[in-house]
C-alpha cells in the first residue's frame, strides 16, 4: 500500500470473512473515493453481498481493518460509530421498507429519530426525497406492501437519502425492474450523485448500469479485488471471467 | 469555517438582503427551521428580498428546501424574493427542491360519538364474519380430508409427522411439567381445607374427577393453543406474506390439503395423548403431595382413587381432547390465511389466534358440560 489515497471515503484493507471453514473473502483491499459511483460486480455468490455487509458492520470479519470517512470502524467509539452511520444510507436489495409503516413513515423514520425539527418540516423534506426519486406525494399515506417493485425500491432509496447521506450503498438497485425503470434508476442515481454531491457503492449485475451509472468498476473473485478502473479497463483485461462478461453476448448486446 | 448556520439581515435601500452563511445541511436542522421562521416573520415588510446564498458553505436538501420555503413564503406576502448567489453546484439542489408541493395531509378519522358507534357495529359483525370463517375453513378441511380417502396417495404423510413431532414429542415436557405442578397445587389446598373437617382423604375423589374430567383437558388445550396454535398461524401468515401459498396454488396444489390438513391432524392426533400424559402427571404430583404433605399413604390413595372415578370420567376427558383440537387448528389456519402484508397484522393475527383459541376452547368445554350432564355421563 504505498500509494495511500488521501481523497479515499471507504478504506478496506486485509479484509478477511469466513462463514465456517468457507473463506468468503481473503485479504481484499478496495479504495472507493469522494463522489465516484463505483459499481461493484462479480459472479453470483462471489461475496459481493459479504462484502457490502461487512463495511456496513452487519457481518463479522475474521481480521482486516475497515475505514469509512476516515474513522476506523473497529476502534470507533459507540458515538464515533453513530455519528458514521448518520452520514451513510443504506439500501437494501429487497428495500427492507418498515412493513407496518407507510411510505411517510418510512422516510421520515431516521430524521425523527435523529433531528428535532417539526412534523411540517419533516412533511415537507419527505414529499422532497419522493419527488427527488421520481415518485408522486400521492404515495406518502401507502404501506409498502400495496407498493409495486420498483416503487419499493424507489422508496427505499428515499429512505436511505433521508438524512442527507454522503455515501450511499445500493444492493442491486435494478434488479427486478424493467429496462426502462432500471434506465430511469441509472439516471436517477447519477442526478442525484451530481445534485447530492454523493459517493455510491453500488453492488449490481447489470451492465447497463455499469456503462452508464457508473465512474468506476471493482470486480470481485476469489475473495479478492481481481480487477478495479473503468470501463475500458474491464474490457481490455485478459482475466477470463471479465473477457466473458464485458465481451460476451449480452455485452455487446449492450454496446450495440 | 465557524459550521453553525446563520442568516444575516442587510437593509438595502428599499429592500433587504438575507445573507445566509454556515452550514445549511440535516445536522443543523433544528437550528435551520428556527433561523427561517423568524426570517418568515418579515413577509410584507419590504418591497424586495435577496437571499444571497454565496456563503453557504455547505447545502444540502434540507437547506436548500428551507431557503426555497422561506422564499415561497417572502413571495406569497406579496415581496419580490429571489434566491441570489448560487453556486452551479447546488442551483441544481435548489431546481429540484423547486418542484416540491405541499405535503399531503394525513387523513385521520376525528373521535366522533358516530364514529365509535360505528366501531362497535364493526366489531359485532366481525364476530359473524369470523364465524362464517370457521365454518369455512372446517368445510374445507373436511372436504380435503375426503378427498385423501379417495386418493390415499395424495395424503402428506411426512409432513404429519413431522408436525406431529413439533406438536405433540416436543410439547411433552413442558405439558408434564405443568400439569404435574397443578395436580401438586389442586392436592396441597384440597388437603389444606378439608383438614378442618377432618375429610383429608376427599382430595383424592376432588383431583380425580377434576383432573379427569376437567383441568387435565382444558389446561392441556389452553397450553397447546398458545404453543402450537400461535406457531401455526405465524407460519402460514409468514408463507401468506411472502405469496409462497400464491405459488403453491399455481402450481395446482391446494393449499388446505398440503399446509393445513397435516397440520390438522396432528393436532387431533396429539392433544389426546397429551391430554392422557397431562391427566397422569396431574394425579401422580397430587398423589405425591397427598403422601408426603397429608399423609395420604399411597396403598389408600389409590384404593380411594378406584371407588370415586369410573372409567366415564377419563371417557369424557379423552372425548373432549380431539374436538377443542379441531377447534384450535381451524382457528389457527384462519388466522394465518387472514394475514396481510405487514409485521403488525403478522402479530395481531398471531395474538388473535391465541385468544380466539382459548375462547373456543372454554366455550366447547361449556358446551360439553351440558351434554354430559343430560346424558348423564
Amino acid at each position: 500500500m504505498a500509494e495511500e489515497d488521501i481523497d479515499a471515503i471507504i478504506r478496506v484493507r486485509d479484509i478477511t470473512v469466513q462463514f465456517g471453514k468457507t473463506r468468503v473473502l481473503d485479504g481484499l483491499n478496495l479504495d472507493v473515493k469522494r463522489g465516484e459511483i463505483l459499481g461493484f460486480v462479480g459472479p453470483s455468490g462471489a461475496g459481493k453481498s459479504v462484502l457490502t455487509r461487512t463495511i456496513i458492520g452487519l457481518v463479522p470479519k475474521v481480521s482486516g481493518r475497515i475505514e469509512v470517512f476516515g474513522v476506523d470502524l473497529d476502534a470507533a467509539s459507540s458515538a464515533q460509530r453513530r455519528a458514521v452511520e448518520r452520514r451513510w444510507g443504506i439500501l437494501f436489495q429487497q428495500g427492507a421498507l418498515f412493513s407496518s409503516l407507510t411510505v411517510r413513515q418510512n422516510i421520515q423514520f431516521p430524521a425523527r429519530e435523529y433531528l428535532r425539527v417539526s412534523q411540517r418540516l419533516l412533511d415537507e423534506i419527505m414529499v422532497a426525497k419522493l419527488v427527488m426519486v421520481g415518485l408522486k406525494p400521492e404515495v406518502a399515506d401507502r404501506y409498502p406492501s400495496e407498493l409495486s417493485g420498483g416503487m419499493i425500491k424507489r422508496v427505499a432509496l428515499a429512505r436511505a437519502l433521508a438524512l442527507d447521506p454522503e455515501l450511499v450503498f445500493l444492493d442491486e438497485p435494478t434488479s427486478g425492474l424493467d429496462p426502462i425503470g432500471a434506465g430511469d434508476f441509472d439516471e436517477l442515481v447519477r442526478t442525484l450523485q451530481r445534485t447530492l454531491g454523493l459517493t455510491v457503492f453500488m453492488v449490481t449485475h447489470d451492465l447497463d448500469s455499469l456503462y452508464t451509472a457508473c465512474d468506476r468498476i471493482a470486480v470481485l473473485g476469489n475473495g479478492k479485488i481481481i480487477a478495479a478502473g473503468s470501463i475500458a479497463d474491464m474490457k481490455a483485461s485478459q482475466h477470463p471471467w471479465l473477457q466473458q462478461y464485458f465481451n460476451g453476448k449480452r455485452a455487446r448486446a449492450v454496446v450495440a | 469555517m465557524s459550521g453553525d448556520p446563520t442568516l444575516e439581515r442587510i437593509a438595502q435601500g428599499e429592500g433587504l438582503a438575507l445573507c445566509a452563511a454556515g452550514n445549511w445541511t440535516a445536522r443543523f436542522a433544528p437550528a435551520l427551521e428556527r433561523i427561517v421562521s423568524d426570517a418568515e416573520k418579515l413577509r410584507g415588510s419590504r418591497p424586495h428580498i435577496f437571499i444571497d446564498v454565496s456563503q453557504v458553505a455547505s447545502l444540502d436538501t434540507f437547506g436548500a428546501w428551507l431557503i426555497e420555503r422561506l422564499r415561497r413564503s417572502l413571495s406569497d406576502a406579496g415581496a419580490e424574493a429571489e434566491i441570489a448567489g448560487l453556486s452551479a453546484n447546488y442551483s441544481s439542489l435548489v431546481d429540484e427542491v423547486r418542484r416540491v408541493g405541499p405535503a399531503p395531509r394525513v387523513v385521520s378519522d376525528p373521535l366522533s360519538i358516530t364514529g365509535m358507534l360505528e366501531q362497535i357495529g364493526r366489531t359485532v359483525a366481525g364476530i359473524g364474519s369470523t364465524i362464517i370463517g370457521l365454518v369455512d375453513m372446517l368445510g374445507a378441511v373436511i372436504a380435503a380430508a375426503g378427498n385423501v380417502l379417495i386418493h390415499p396417495r395424495s395424503f402428506r404423510l411426512t409432513s404429519t409427522v413431522h408436525h406431529l413431532e413439533q406438536v405433540c414429542w416436543r410439547a411433552v415436557p413442558i405439558v408434564v411439567l405443568i400439569t404435574f405442578l397443578i395436580g401438586c397445587i389442586i392436592s396441597q389446598q384440597g388437603i389444606f381445607h378439608f383438614r378442618r373437617f377432618g375429610a383429608d382423604i376427599f382430595v383424592v375423589d376432588m383431583l380425580g374427577v377434576l383432573v379427569l374430567r376437567e383441568i387435565g383437558v382444558l389446561l392441556v388445550a389452553i397450553m397447546v393453543a398458545g404453543r402450537s396454535g400461535s406457531a401455526y398461524t405465524a407460519e402460514l401468515g409468514s408463507m401468506k406474506m411472502r405469496e409462497e401459498i400464491d405459488a403453491l396454488r399455481t402450481m395446482g396444489f391446494d393449499p388446505i390439503e398440503v399446509l393445513i390438513l397435516p397440520r390438522m391432524l396432528a393436532l387431533v392426533l396429539a392433544l389426546p395423548i397429551l391430554a392422557f400424559l397431562g391427566a397422569m402427571a396431574a394425579l401422580y404430583g397430587g398423589g405425591l403431595v397427598a403422601w408426603l404433605y397429608g399423609g395420604v399413604d399411597p396403598e389408600a390413595f389409590l384404593l380411594r382413587l378406584r371407588d370415586a372415578i369410573s372409567i366415564d370420567h377419563f371417557i369424557v376427558g379423552m372425548v373432549k381432547a380431539p374436538v377443542m383440537a379441531a377447534v384450535i387448528g381451524i382457528v389457527a389456519c384462519v388466522e394465518g390465511l387472514a394475514v396481510q402484508g405487514s409485521a403488525e397484522s403478522l402479530g395481531q393475527h398471531t395474538t388473535a389466534s391465541v385468544v380466539k383459541g382459548i375462547f373456543f376452547v372454554i366455550v366447547m368445554d361449556g358446551v360439553f358440560a351440558i351434554f354430559f350432564a343430560s346424558i348423564g355421563m
